[in-house]
């Protein structure tokens, strides 16, 4: 191996290093966006995405309202929690303590129907 | 004998078209005509029509305009200026050769139901030259507070939830609310007590009153989908049943559409703030985004008129342009 060869070998190992070095920290940040996206409800176009999402006990659900119409966030008991109106970007969080199934929707179009469950 | 569905089986105004029957009439606002497919019941005039009617047709004639979904607070595209429209809509009131004796508000006074949306609407609702103007909440001048602020300014001579009825002329009229605890993936709702404030309400009344009964989600099965209609409206109409004539007016659906069926004439306003979709025809009930040039022509007022000896009520529907 002359000299030319010997620094680009060393140079493709240092790529592949990178490479998976990259690949790594890009995999631990796509796990962590991940985790958030679990507990962000997306509202939009008349309809809560995802519909239906699983956490665990104690995590904290946040709703946010991306369309041009206001919407709120009831549990259809109207008790368990409940958002004051969501205009267009406003948000709503609650954090969920006990284990169960918690439907809920938005009480100005009750066609818009979502759950949590929680584990 | 056996009848087709569209079959005219009287014709009361003598234009080929009667009450009686399945009769189906839309108009979608936007396209500025009327769609009568198989006829229709409501003898409709143009406005410049009203203004040919004889004196003897114009004696004891009672006509009143019908608003509706004002939005107040709305700032979106395609509408930034829901006062402007609002406005717009008065003028075009005003202007009518009839002046009409009182407003119906048909609800959606406001976006978010705030004391200064409500305000708003009260101000330019001053200008009009007629001067009582009856409301009946939409679900945004509820949100948030069960309805309280809506009671507060609006309902002080209401039942309940803010329904009530009052006659005019010899036509009676009921104010009804569906938008009150609506529940999850339910339609519009009337409630117990509210049926039961109604079948006394027109029990005492001869089948021969006109009954106008006007609310906010239409009391008919428009696209229970998109949540456009009432779970209980059938039993509201079977108290209405015996009359000859009803028509009913609603807002919600930011589209004008008719249907006949039987002696109920059923009638849905123009918004003033900004369009919605035609049922089924997108994804979801949002706004229209129409180019500015395009937003008063989807936008409205409706006028009525009844004239006494004729059991149809006319309503037009007027364009903001």
């Amino acid at each position: 191996m002359n000299r030319k060869e010997r620094c680009l070998t060393a140079a493709m190992v240092l790529a592949v290093v990178g490479v998976a070095i990259t690949e790594a920290s890009s995999l631990v940040r796509v796990k962590a966006r991940e985790d958030v996206a679990k507990s962000e409800v997306k509202i939009d176009n008349f309809s809560f995405a995802p519909g239906e999402i699983t956490v665990a006990k104690g995590t904290t659900v946040n709703w946010v309202n991306r369309d041009d119409i206001p919407h709120t966030v009831v549990s259809d008991d109207k008790t368990s929690f409940k958002s004051k109106p969501l205009d267009t970007d406003d948000k709503f969080s609650y954090t969920f303590s006990k284990e169960g199934t918690y439907n809920y929707f938005c009480s100005i179009h009750p066609k818009m129907t979502a759950k949590v469950v929680v584990k | 004998m056996t009848r087709k569905k569209d079959e005219i089986l009287f014709d009361h105004n003598h234009d080929g078209v009667d009450r009686r029957g399945f009769l189906k009439c839309m108009a979608w606002a936007g396209t500025g005509t009327f769609c009568v497919m198989q006829g229709g019941v409501l003898k409709s005039y143009s406005l410049s029509r009203i203004a040919d009617l004889s004196p003897a047709q114009m004696k004891g004639q009672l006509s009143f305009a019908q608003i509706s979904d004002s939005h107040m607070g709305f700032n979106k595209p395609a509408n930034p200026d829901v006062a402007g429209t609002l406005k717009a809509a008065v003028d075009k009131i005003n202007a009518l050769a009839i002046p009409p004796e009182f407003l119906l508000h048909t609800g959606d006074i406001s976006h978010l139901a705030k004391p200064e949306e409500f305000e708003t609407v009260e101000q330019i609702l001053r200008g009009a030259v007629a001067k009582d103007v009856f409301y009946v909440p939409g679900e945004h001048d509820v949100v948030g507070d069960d309805g309280k602020g809506y009671l507060e300014r609006f309902g002080k001579k209401s039942k309940g939830d803010g329904w009530y009825s009052f006659d005019k002329k010899g036509v009676h009229f009921v104010g009804l609310v569906n938008v009150m605890n609506l529940k999850a993936g339910g339609l519009g709702s009337l409630g117990a007590e509210q049926l039961e404030w109604l079948e006394n309400d027109v029990k005492r009344l001869s089948a021969s009153t006109p009954v106008v009964v006007f609310a906010h989600i239409p009391l008919w099965s428009v696209y229970p989908e998109w949540g456009w209609g009432t779970e209980d409206s059938a039993q509201a109409l079977a108290y209405l049943k015996r009359f000859g004539s009803v028509t009913v007016l609603n807002g919600h659906i930011h589209q004008t559409m008719q249907k006949v069926e039987g002696n109920v004439t059923f009638h849905t306003a123009a918004s003033t703030a900004f369009p919605q979709p035609q049922p089924g025809k997108a994804d979801s009930p949002g706004p229209m985004k129409v180019p500015a040039a395009e937003l008063r022509g989807l936008l409205g007022i409706t006028d009525v008129s009844f004239v006494q000896g004729q059991e149809a009520l006319a309503i037009v529907d007027s364009r903001l342009e």
